[in-house]
């Protein structure tokens, strides 16, 4: 097992690859991931608890180690809007927020999407109020689900890393913005050890930007003009057209990233002790690290529990999801979200997504952990011999609410 | 007033075609704004009366690039415009945020506010046609006292004042704010080639003339912008640094009157209403020469507008 472990860390932190080990929180993962995609433009307003990414990055910025030009807005609606007009001219941008700043941004979050402006912006999972809560909780992105941004849900702070420089690649070649969540202090302030890979390699797997159409005063154009029921449709179409490219090519860009850096996370989801399961968890975001360490004490008692987790919101992962459920016989998908008045929103997509599948599994939805109260392994233990004692699906269960 | 003869530039960059209704003050001054900045220019739309008058997708008649944007976003979209540019190395161009009223003094009034703090190196142009026109005439808070809008009906007209956009503006102590009229194209055009030749952040705002929103004839919008201009009621003048006060022309001082009963936006006005008007605007005007009086006094060494050279 230590054996084991050594190996992964080798290929995780490869010397041949890795400019430096440092020792940080999510947060600055993701300010040294902007920094190495070269951004042209940053504009950001302060939410807790993503302020430590735009503040790294403002002293990046003021010490000239980022040629970027830092905008300092008076909201996160105006951040979005001014990231709005920077891609347009071509530019690489960046942003990141939170909870209430996102819903503050959800106007411009469809205007960036159907504009074909492929923005990156880091979002730190965070409940909503009120009740004011700063922990995690994720209905603030999923509740973003149809302004047309490309969703990651990150499990750890390298992955965080990883897959920012992903998503500009990603993004860029589909023409759709990319949205990056990370758990509020569970990674955005939990410091962990993070490979920063080294600049050439990033160099050379994420070229410079470098779009078809921008404003350009040589070559007038007019963008987002008014567009008359004949031809909207069509944009709408190529939107959702695109969305399915990125899903075909995010395994490619995965095995990219992987051949140049020599990580990989996965593609729209990673399978994890899943041959042979008849009983399968599926996760996003932390509660998956958790996970993994009940499903080995499930596997060391001989008790078949497999893990799906989650990386991609949309594209929804729909194929993906019946490959792994092909073979199982229950499946339980704990959600640090919900959707009032339906329940959590992973267990409804998933629900969506097999009714087209061949077999049907037993399918239970877990409520667990919102505003931050902790999963623990007991409380993920609990939810799986729930599972295992399953005799009838059940849409939503709600995991630990005092009575 | 300078009596040089004064050239209005040839070059049409603003095509014909254009959406707009008759009459249109909006149209004219978008015309003579782009004869004043050229063609290095971008126009930022937001949501107003200029995304329909530019023309359906995929014509626009506009000569330059041009970026529709959401309502509240003309000034944070040209923002973002302008650094991209610069972040680019492309300095030279100018980024014009092209927006209505409702956009400007309302729902657009926080990213400007924002965008005029922080010293945006970009060119904000308010048309202002006095309520919300595009949606059929409802008022915003620059519709003046005493206006009917559909959403203040003549047995309920706006009881309030028009909002003070330029002492808004001035407040943030920006490098140069105008007013400017269509009915003097020289003036207009002088003061946007001024703010061209400026770096920073530059505000005109501009009283726009809408024929079916004022309830006016077409042909009498450069007549009706004008007496806007002699009675008193849209003064031109500049403010430099945001305390810098002086008159580019001196109005005659006619009667509100003259100006209010070509609208029918204000046939509902008794005498004593309209003599009230005419007394708020008389004080506006007193105020605005004393501004102008007293910026011969003001040291000019800690000028903002020397920062925005800089910059």
């Amino acid at each position: 097992m230590k054996r084991v472990l050594e190996a992964q860390l080798d290929k995780y932190f490869n010397p041949q690859t890795t400019a430096e080990i440092k020792v940080i929180e999510g947060t600055h993962a993701a300010s040294h991931a902007a920094k190495l995609a070269r951004v042209k433009t940053i504009s950001a307003y302060p939410i807790t608890p993503q302020t430590s990414i735009v503040e790294l990055l403002s002293e990046m910025c003021a010490s000239g180690d980022l040629e970027a030009q830092f905008i300092k807005v008076e909201s996160e609606h105006s951040a979005m809007a001014c990231l709005i007009g920077a891609e347009a001219t071509g530019a690489r941008s960046f942003t990141a927020t939170s909870s209430q700043g996102l819903l503050l941004m959800h106007e411009v979050l469809h205007w960036a999407a159907a504009a074909r402006l492929p923005i990156v912006m880091v979002n730190v999972n965070r409940a909503l109020a009120p009740p004011w809560n700063i922990w995690t909780d994720q209905t603030d992105s999923l509740a973003q689900r149809d302004t047309g941004w490309i969703q990651f849900y990150a499990e750890s702070n390298q992955e965080v890393l990883d897959t920012i420089l992903m998503a500009y690649r990603l993004g860029e070649q589909v023409m759709l913005p990319v949205m990056i969540n990370m758990d509020a202090f569970f990674l955005s302030h939990t410091a962990e050890p993070v490979a920063i890979p080294k600049q050439n390699l990033v160099d050379e797997f994420l070229p410079a930007y470098r779009p078809e159409f921008t404003l350009d005063v040589n070559d007038p154009r007019a963008f987002g003009g008014l567009t008359k029921p004949d031809r909207y449709m069509e944009f709408r179409y190529n939107i959702q057209k695109a969305m399915e490219t990125a899903a075909r090519l995010i395994p490619t860009v995965a095995e990219e990233y992987d051949y140049l850096i020599g990580r990989h996370h996965g593609t729209q989801v990673e399978e994890y002790r899943t041959e042979d399961a008849e009983y399968l968890l599926v996760t996003s975001g932390t509660i998956t690290g958790t996970t993994r360490i009940v499903v080995d004490q499930f596997r060391d008692q001989g008790v078949p529990l497999g893990l799906l987790k989650i990386r991609t919101f949309r594209p929804f992962p729909d194929q993906a999801i019946r490959n792994a459920v092909a073979h199982v016989k229950k499946i339980g998908v704990i959600d640090r979200n919900i959707s009032f008045g339906s329940g959590g929103i992973f267990f409804n997509e998933i629900k969506a997504a097999i009714y087209n599948a061949k077999v049907h599994p037993l399918l239970n939805g877990y409520v667990a952990g919102l505003g931050g109260r902790d999963v623990t392994p007991s409380v993920i233990t609990d939810i799986a011999e729930h599972l295992i004692k399953s005799k009838q699906g059940k849409d939503l269960i709600w995991i630990g609410v005092k009575k | 007033m300078s009596q040089i003869l004064f050239e209005i530039p040839k070059v049409e960059i603003m095509g014909s075609g254009h959406l707009a209704c008759p009459g249109c003050g909006a149209t004219m001054a978008m015309r003579y704004a782009l004869k004043a900045l050229g063609r290095k220019t971008v126009v930022v739309i937001p949501a107003c009366c200029w995304s329909i008058i530019d023309g359906a997708a995929p014509y626009s008649v506009l000569g330059v690039p041009v970026f529709h944007t959401a309502f509240e976003t003309a000034a944070s979209t040209a923002t973002g415009i302008k650094a991209g540019f610069v972040a680019q190395g492309k300095t030279d161009i100018n980024v014009l945020a092209w927006a209505g009223d409702g956009g400007t003094f309302d729902i657009g009034f926080q990213s400007l506010s924002g965008a005029a703090e922080r010293n945006e190196d970009i060119i904000y142009v308010c048309y202002d046609n006095e309520a919300y026109m595009n949606t059929g005439i409802q008022r915003s808070s620059a519709t003046p006292q005493g206006a009917w809008t559909t959403t203040t009906p003549v047995q309920n007209p706006k009881s309030r004042p028009k909002k003070n956009i330029v002492d808004a503006l001035a407040a943030h102590h920006i490098p140069y704010i105008a007013t400017a009229s269509v009915s003097y194209p020289d003036d207009f055009i002088r003061k946007l080639r001024k703010a061209k030749s400026m770096k920073g952040m530059r505000f005109l705002h501009i009283l726009s003339p809408c024929p079916p929103g004022w309830k006016s004839q077409a042909e009498d919008s450069v007549k009706i912008a004008r007496l806007a201009v002699e009675c008193c009621v849209f003064p031109l003048y500049e403010v430099h640094d945001g305390r810098r006060y002086n008159l580019t022309h001196k109005p005659k001082g006619l009667p509100v009157k003259e100006y209010l009963k070509l609208q029918g936006r204000f046939r509902h006005l008794s005498d004593a209403d309209i003599e009230k008007i005419q007394t708020e605007v008389d004080h506006n005007w007193r105020t605005l020469q004393r501004r102008v009086e007293f910026s011969t006094e003001i040291d000019t060494r800690s000028d903002v507008s020397d920062q925005g050279a800089t910059k």
